[in-house]
């Protein structure tokens, strides 16, 4: 067990565990923001995506004691109000279907975006390869990365 | 207008009541028939008739409609209650959607399977608004003394135009909840429907992309312990004996033990299907903690039946393909005579493995049992079979058990089978605490309940004029044959033959999206092409004539098809897709389909990226009657395309002594978004008929429709999924 201090979406949490537990576990389990979800375990499937200072990381195989003192940023605190371009282009393109994929794929989306902020088609599909999701949603989650990238 | 009864032998189909803090609360009865048979009435159980929906008008003027069917993503519980909004004649606005719970005596039939949920709902839904809003103007007609005719409505609001009052239904909620409930009512016509085939957004939208608890897994409780299972690691296998010691003795876990969820094989239901019965379960405080230990258990296994491999099926089904079956499905004419006669016979097997649901969302259940009740909570598809299990099992009524439904990330049907639920409560029982029951991805993937692996040998027969004159279908699968015998090509050809064969295995199978259809679509479109070829025609001129036969001089008569809008879905995609036009370096595929009483017709093309074929673009033609949201249901046949082209090009489950050889989604191969079209255009059939399925019937066609366009693109066809093991030629 060790005390392992970070910052979850602007807040400083300690907390008093196994070193090795992953990231996704101490949101859910402990941080009890159940945004971020679980898919596969092992970075395949990007369902647990969230950003370690500013870079879209796969929770599931993050070890706590990596993150240390960093800043993590979950699906929750994106933006204050559900405001992000990304999360306002997901509504206005109905692209969820079952829904659980889904912050994962923000994530990533925010994240690809703010490095290359006027994406082509080609570059949004590579970018998000690393989400999977399983209702087929692929070519709206592409429509709607492009329109907000247009936005912002 | 069409004139609607709401009773049936003087026992309504509708509840009313005063609201709490005010307003008019209806209850009804979301798959209720309006218009039963004696038949029907006859097979109706008591509850057929009882309320399981509500819709409450507030004082302050809104609408809250409950929806008692679960969501796994098909957008239901937006579109039903529009159909509700729109009898009723409300703002969408100011309509708010909440999720019924399950509770036994109030709810019956909450089942999301078969894309039947609008079709069975349709007159119900629409009768339950048409209600309320008449309830309404018979209120206000009273309070303005004035006769109901003169009243109209509009969004929420009552207009008395002669005496230019108005007022808003909140006012007259109250005083409406006292009116009795009238015999009959009127529905719109449909061609004054204004939230009926307009787009409207997810109303779970907003809390899906902030990432609000909304699924199962998401449900945390004061002083809840997370469990695990350990199943066999094969078909064919069962615990023999377990050392938890070093387990037991891990930070956080609370105890180790076996459970059985099976301990009679009385009353098992379908919905029970499950291979491993007997497990291990871990419990503990946290996830991880229960993870860990899960690693150190040491189970010894004993094995109990044949352990199988892929290999063996393969073999046993292909064997299967060159025997008769002792009696033949369907016959008609005399095939053994046409294929004799026969100036050319194609004969084309065509196979696929068996295949993981792999929602998204692992399979988990909540459950707290305790002496006197059993609450549980969580994503399952059939909650009233779940609860007669889990009554069976802890011996206790099924009034002392409630199931609370959460949204569901991805069904696909493996929800329909709620043996994670019975775990659930096994464990909890046992326990004697709150339990959440989460499945690793590797417990869900490698736990059976697969899409069987199936087999099919077509053979047409084409006389000297290049005349179809015969065709025999002799199909195979685990747990069942594909093969539909009355559905097309049945009633198109003078000489028909089907023959099904069954192969036993103890891997466990189940509903797979759009089941059996979800391969012999793919054979049947990518052979009715070939055959085609053989006969000189266009692949949509060809299936044209098929259909022309079938609609002027059928053969047989139980031809489960309309030909005509069979037909009608080829020709609108042969006309948006521009067949005609010949695109250098663009090579299509077509392919037709009818399933869960909806047709689809398909144009995909393939071009050539590097030498390796790339889906470009799909064109979609679907008539599925009245299109209630269209935001939504393109949404559907969008997510059915993609879920097609992926399974039918890259995925498979295999097994080798036993064991699932895939168990994650490193070996697992799914579709990714780059693989996906660049585009889908989708066009729905405009003819005014009460909707029928949606979330199944545009997966079935599409992998027929790229395998015709790979051909064409490869100069080669493939006849086994996953398409892309076919390496040399897919690049």
């Amino acid at each position: 067990m060790a005390v392992i201090s970070l910052k979850i979406n602007g807040e400083n949490k300690s907390f008093d565990l196994d070193p090795n537990t992953p990231l996704l576990w101490v949101l859910r389990d402990h941080a009890k923001l159940v945004g971020t979800k679980y898919g596969c375990g092992i970075a395949q499937c990007g369902t647990c995506i969230v950003h370690v200072n500013g870079v879209a990381m796969k929770s599931c195989s993050i070890p706590i004691s990596s993150v240390q003192n960093k800043s993590i940023t979950t699906i929750e605190g994106l933006s204050k109000n559900g405001d992000h371009p990304i999360q306002k282009a997901w509504i206005e393109h109905d692209v969820s279907q079952c829904g659980y994929c889904e912050s994962g794929q923000i994530m990533t989306a925010a994240a690809f975006l703010k490095d290359n902020p006027n994406p082509t088609e080609e570059e949004i599909a590579t970018a998000m390869n690393g989400n999977l999701c399983r209702c087929g949603t692929y070519v709206r989650i592409r429509k709607a990365i492009k329109s907000a990238s247009k936005i912002s | 207008m069409t004139l609607i009864k709401t009773q049936y032998n003087r026992r309504s189909f509708l509840k009313a009541s005063t609201a709490a803090g005010g307003g008019l609360v209806l209850g009804f009865s979301w798959l209720a028939s309006c218009k039963p048979t004696p038949e029907q009435v006859l097979q109706m159980p008591d509850e057929w008739f009882d309320v399981n929906a509500f819709l409450k008008i507030g004082n302050n003027g809104v609408v809250t409609i409950m929806s008692p069917n679960p969501e796994i993503g098909q957008n239901v519980k937006t579109s039903m209650p529009m159909i509700v909004a729109e009898e009723l004649d409300v703002d969408w606005n100011k309509v708010v959607v909440e999720q019924a719970g399950y509770d036994i005596s109030k709810y019956t039939r909450q089942l999301a399977g078969g894309s039947q949920s609008i079709s069975h709902g349709w007159q119900s839904l629409r009768m339950a608004g048409a209600t309320a809003r008449r309830m309404l103007l018979e209120a206000a007609a009273s309070q303005w003394q004035v006769p109901i005719s003169e009243l109209t409505t509009d969004a929420g609001i009552i207009y008395h135009k002669a005496s230019k009052q108005k007022m808003g239904y909140g006012d007259i909620a109250s005083a409406a909840a006292e009116i009795e409930i009238p015999e009959e009512v009127d529905l719109k016509d449909p061609k004054d429907f204004k939230i009926i085939g307009t787009g409207r957004k997810n109303v779970d939208g907003k809390k899906i992309v902030t990432g609000q608890p909304l699924f199962g897994s998401d449900i945390y409780r004061e002083g809840m312990l997370t469990a695990m299972i350990i199943h066999p690691p094969a078909f064919g296998m069962k615990i023999k004996n377990m050392d938890a010691t070093r387990a037991k003795a891990m930070p956080g876990i609370r105890d180790v033990f076996t459970i059985n969820t099976r301990p009679s094989a009385e009353g098992i239901q379908w919905s029970d299907t499950n291979a491993f019965p007997d497990l291990v379960a871990v419990v503990g405080e946290s996830t991880w903690e229960v993870l860990q230990a899960k690693n150190t258990v040491s189970v010894s296994w004993e094995t109990t039946g044949e352990l199988e491999n892929t290999s063996d099926h393969d073999t046993a089904m292909t064997a299967m393909l060159d025997q008769s079956a002792d009696k033949p499905t369907r016959r008609d004419g005399n095939p053994e005579q046409a294929f004799k006669d026969a100036a050319q016979v194609i004969e084309r097997t065509y196979s696929a493995p068996f295949l993981a649901h792999n929602t998204m969302e692992p399979m988990n259940f909540f459950a707290h049992v305790t002496e006197d009740k059993a609450e549980l909570e969580g994503p399952v598809q059939t909650p009233e079979f779940l609860s007669k299990s889990v009554s069976d099992l802890l011996g206790m009524p099924e009034d002392k058990i409630s199931i609370m439904l959460t949204r569901m990330g991805g069904g696909f049907g493996r929800r329909l089978y709620g043996n994670f639920g019975l775990e659930a409560a096994a464990i909890s029982q046992k326990i004697n605490a709150p339990v959440k029951l989460i499945y690793t991805r590797e417990d869900d993937m490698t736990q059976g309940t697969y899409r069987p692996a199936y087999k099919v040998k077509y053979r047409a027969a084409l006389d000297e004029n290049n005349q179809l004159t015969a065709i025999h279908i002799r199909g195979v699968g685990v747990h069942g044959s594909p093969v539909m015998a009355n559905r097309f090509p049945a009633g198109t050809v003078d000489n028909y033959l089907v023959e099904n064969h069954t192969l036993e295995s103890n891997v466990s199978t189940g509903a797979w999206r759009a089941p059996r259809s979800n391969f012999i679509a793919g054979a049947e479109q990518a052979f009715i092409d070939e055959v085609a070829e053989a006969a000189g025609k266009d692949p949509i001129a060809f299936r044209l004539e098929l259909f022309d036969r079938a609609k002027s001089n059928p053969v047989g008569e139980n031809n489960d098809y309309d030909a005509d809008r069979y037909a009608g879905v080829l020709k609108l995609v042969k006309e948006k897709s521009g067949w005609a036009t010949n695109t250098p370096g663009v090579h299509r595929g077509v392919s037709a389909y009818y399933c869960h009483n909806s047709y689809v017709g398909q144009v995909v093309d393939v071009v050539m990226d590097n030498n390796t074929p790339r889906i470009d673009k799909v064109w979609c033609a679907v008539d599925c009657g009245i299109v209630v949201n269209p935001e939504g249901a393109i949404n559907q046949v969008e997510g059915g395309i993609v879920d097609g082209i992926g399974h039918a090009m890259y995925s498979a489950l295999t097994i080798s002594n036993g064991r699932a050889e895939q168990a994650n989604f490193d070996k697992y191969r799914l579709i990714r978004n780059s693989e996906a079209p660049r585009d889908i255009e989708v066009f729905f059939v405009d003819n005014g008929i009460d909707p029928t399925g949606l979330g199944e019937p545009s997966l079935p066609p599409i992998m027929g429709a790229v395998a015709n366009a790979l051909a064409k693109a490869t100069g080669q066809r493939v006849y086994d999924q996953p398409f892309v093991t076919h390496q040399k030629v897919l690049g």
